[in-house]
C-alpha cells in the first residue's frame, strides 16, 4: 500500500500555528525535500530555482527535527526532481532526503546521496585550473562525503563546502 | 611490482614509494647508460607552453641520448595557440604525430587534460602552480644519492611555498619516508593549507616558521626555491617579498649548520641563493640540474616499454 505525503502533513501542523488556512496542505504532485540541515534550506532553494518557478513553492525553515534538532523542507507542486538536482542537493545538505508525490501519495522516497565523482554541477574554485579556462565540464572527485571535500580532477585543488562555486 | 609502459605520468600523488624507488634505481643504471638505440623509432613530442631551460633540453637531451628522436616547440607563439587553437585540439593532433608528450603548461590541470584525451602518454613538465613530477624524481635521487637515504631525514622548503610547484611535490613524495619538514616563508608565501593538512594526514611532522634562526642546525636538506614573479598577480605583492631570503655561505657559518647539510634548488636562481655558496659542499643544486638526465633517461625508457 502507499503512503501518504506524511512530511507534508507533519508540515502542516507545524506551520499551520501561524496560519491554519495557509496553503501547505500535501501536494497533489511534485517533490517534497525534507530533513534539510535548516541554514542550508535557502541554499538548496537557490539550487532548485524556486524564484523562477510558477508553480506551487512551499518553503519551511527551523521546524523541529529529532534528529537534525532543527530542520528545513522545501515543497514544489508538480516538479518532479531529476538526478543532476538531486547530486547538487547532496553537495549542500547532506542529510536530505526526497519525497516524490503522485496523487497525494509519496510513490518515492530517498535519501540523497554524494555520488564518487561529480561533473558539471561545482566549478573549480582555483581561477587558474585549465577548466575555467577551456570549455570543459568541470569534475571533480569525492574525497570525504560528511563533510564533503572535492578534489578537482585536472588541477588537484581540495575544497570543502565553503569554498563551492555552483554552475 | 612497478609498471610504467604507456603510464602518463602527471602527478607524484600517483606514485605509491615502491614505484618511486623503482624509477631512482632505474635512474642510478641509467647514469652511465649513454648513445645506445633502446628507444630507437620512438618520437617524443616537446610541447613548452613556457619557458623551460632545464627541463626541456634535459627531455630532449635525454631522448636523444637513447636513441630517439624529437619534434615540438619551446613556446606557445611558435604553435598553432597562437591562431587560438585549444590545448585539447593540440594534443589530439600532435598525439598522432609521436609516441610520447611532454607538456608544460601555464594552467593547472593541463597536463591531465591533455592525458585525457592523448593516446599515447604524457608527461607532466609542470602544469602552472600545481605538480612538477619529473622535477620531484630528480630532486629525489638528488637527496638519495647525496645524503645516501631519503628515510629518517629532516629538510627545510625555503622560500616561495605558496606557488612553488616543486616544493608541494617533493614534501608530498618525501612523505613516504619518515621525513621531518621545516616549512620557511615569508607569511604570503605560506604552504598551502591543503598540502599541510595532506601531509599531517600522513603522519608528517610538519614545522612553519619565517626565519632559519634557530633550526638551521637541524637540518639535513635545505630546499631553497626562487620566489616567482611570474605567479603574482599583483606586482606589488611580489615587491613585499623579494629578496627576503638571501643565503649565503657567511650566513650559514654564523648560524651554524649540521657539517653534511646539502642545499638543493631547482633553479634558476636569482637572488635567494648568493654565489659564495657554490664551491662549497653545501651546494649540490648544479648536480641535482644535470641528475635530470639520468632521471628522465630512465622514465623516458620505462614508460616507452625499452625496460621492463
Amino acid at each position: 500500500m502507499k503512503k501518504r505525503d506524511v512530511s507534508a502533513t507533519k508540515d502542516e501542523s507545524v506551520i499551520g500555528h501561524v496560519d491554519n488556512k495557509l496553503d501547505v496542505s500535501a501536494i497533489k504532485d511534485g517533490s517534497v525535500i525534507d530533513h534539510i540541515d535548516s541554514k542550508s534550506t535557502l541554499k538548496v532553494a537557490t539550487i532548485l530555482n524556486i524564484q523562477d518557478e510558477e508553480r506551487v513553492v512551499l518553503v519551511g525553515m527551523n521546524l523541529e527535527s529529532k534528529c537534525l534538532g532543527k530542520k528545513g523542507i522545501i515543497k514544489i507542486g508538480g516538479k518532479i526532481i531529476d538526478q543532476k538536482e538531486v547530486n547538487k542537493i547532496a553537495l549542500i545538505a547532506p542529510n536530505a532526503t526526497v519525497n516524490i508525490i503522485k496523487d497525494y501519495n509519496v510513490v518515492k522516497k530517498f535519501k540523497v546521496a554524494v555520488p564518487e565523482t561529480i561533473e558539471g554541477i561545482v566549478k573549480c574554485f582555483n581561477p587558474n585550473c585549465v577548466s575555467n579556462h577551456h570549455n570543459l565540464e568541470p569534475k571533480l572527485h569525492v574525497l570525504n562525503k560528511n563533510p564533503i571535500r572535492l578534489q578537482c580532477h585536472y588541477c588537484e585543488r581540495v575544497m570543502d563546502s565553503n569554498d563551492f562555486v555552483l554552475t | 611490482m612497478a609498471r610504467f609502459k604507456q603510464r602518463d605520468i602527471i602527478s607524484i600523488r600517483h606514485f605509491n614509494k615502491e614505484e618511486l624507488l623503482y624509477i631512482l634505481d632505474l635512474s642510478k643504471h641509467m647514469e652511465g647508460y649513454n648513445h645506445t638505440d633502446i628507444l630507437k623509432g620512438k618520437m617524443l613530442a616537446s610541447l613548452f607552453f613556457e619557458p623551460s631551460t632545464r627541463t626541456r633540453l634535459s627531455f630532449e637531451s635525454a631522448m636523444n641520448r637513447l636513441g630517439g628522436t624529437v619534434i615540438g616547440f619551446a613556446e606557445p607563439g611558435a604553435s598553432s595557440t597562437a591562431k587560438g587553437e585549444s590545448l585539447s585540439d593540440s594534443v589530439k593532433i600532435i598525439d598522432g604525430y609521436c609516441d610520447i608528450i611532454v607538456l608544460r603548461h601555464y594552467l593547472e590541470g593541463s597536463a591531465r587534460l591533455a592525458a585525457d584525451v592523448a593516446g599515447v602518454p604524457v608527461i607532466n613538465a609542470g602544469d602552472g602552480a600545481n605538480q612538477h613530477p619529473t622535477q620531484t624524481f630528480l630532486d629525489l635521487y638528488t637527496i638519495r644519492k647525496t645524503k645516501g637515504t631519503l628515510e629518517g631525514i629532516t629538510v627545510g622548503f625555503l622560500g616561495d611555498l605558496k606557488y612553488g610547484r616543486t616544493v608541494h611535490s617533493l614534501a608530498y613524495a618525501l612523505s613516504h619516508f619518515s621525513t621531518e619538514m621545516y616549512f620557511i616563508s615569508p607569511s604570503g608565501l605560506r604552504m598551502p593549507k591543503d598540502c599541510l593538512e595532506e601531509l599531517r594526514q600522513r603522519k608528517v611532522t610538519c614545522h612553519e616558521t619565517e626565519s632559519l634562526l634557530g633550526i638551521s642546525k637541524k637540518l639535513d636538506v635545505i630546499y631553497c626555491t626562487r620566489i616567482q614573479k611570474e605567479r603574482f598577480a599583483d606586482p606589488v605583492e611580489f615587491e613585499k617579498v623579494r629578496g627576503v631570503y638571501r643565503l649565503s655561505k657567511a650566513q650559514l657559518e654564523e648560524m651554524g649548520t649540521k657539517d653534511d647539510l646539502k642545499i638543493l634548488h631547482p633553479l634558476p636562481r636569482v637572488d635567494e641563493m648568493d654565489e659564495s655558496l657554490d664551491g662549497t659542499d653545501f651546494a649540490v643544486y648544479f648536480h641535482q640540474a644535470r641528475n635530470g638526465i639520468p632521471v628522465r633517461k630512465a622514465l623516458l625508457a620505462s614508460v616507452l616499454g625499452a625496460i621492463e
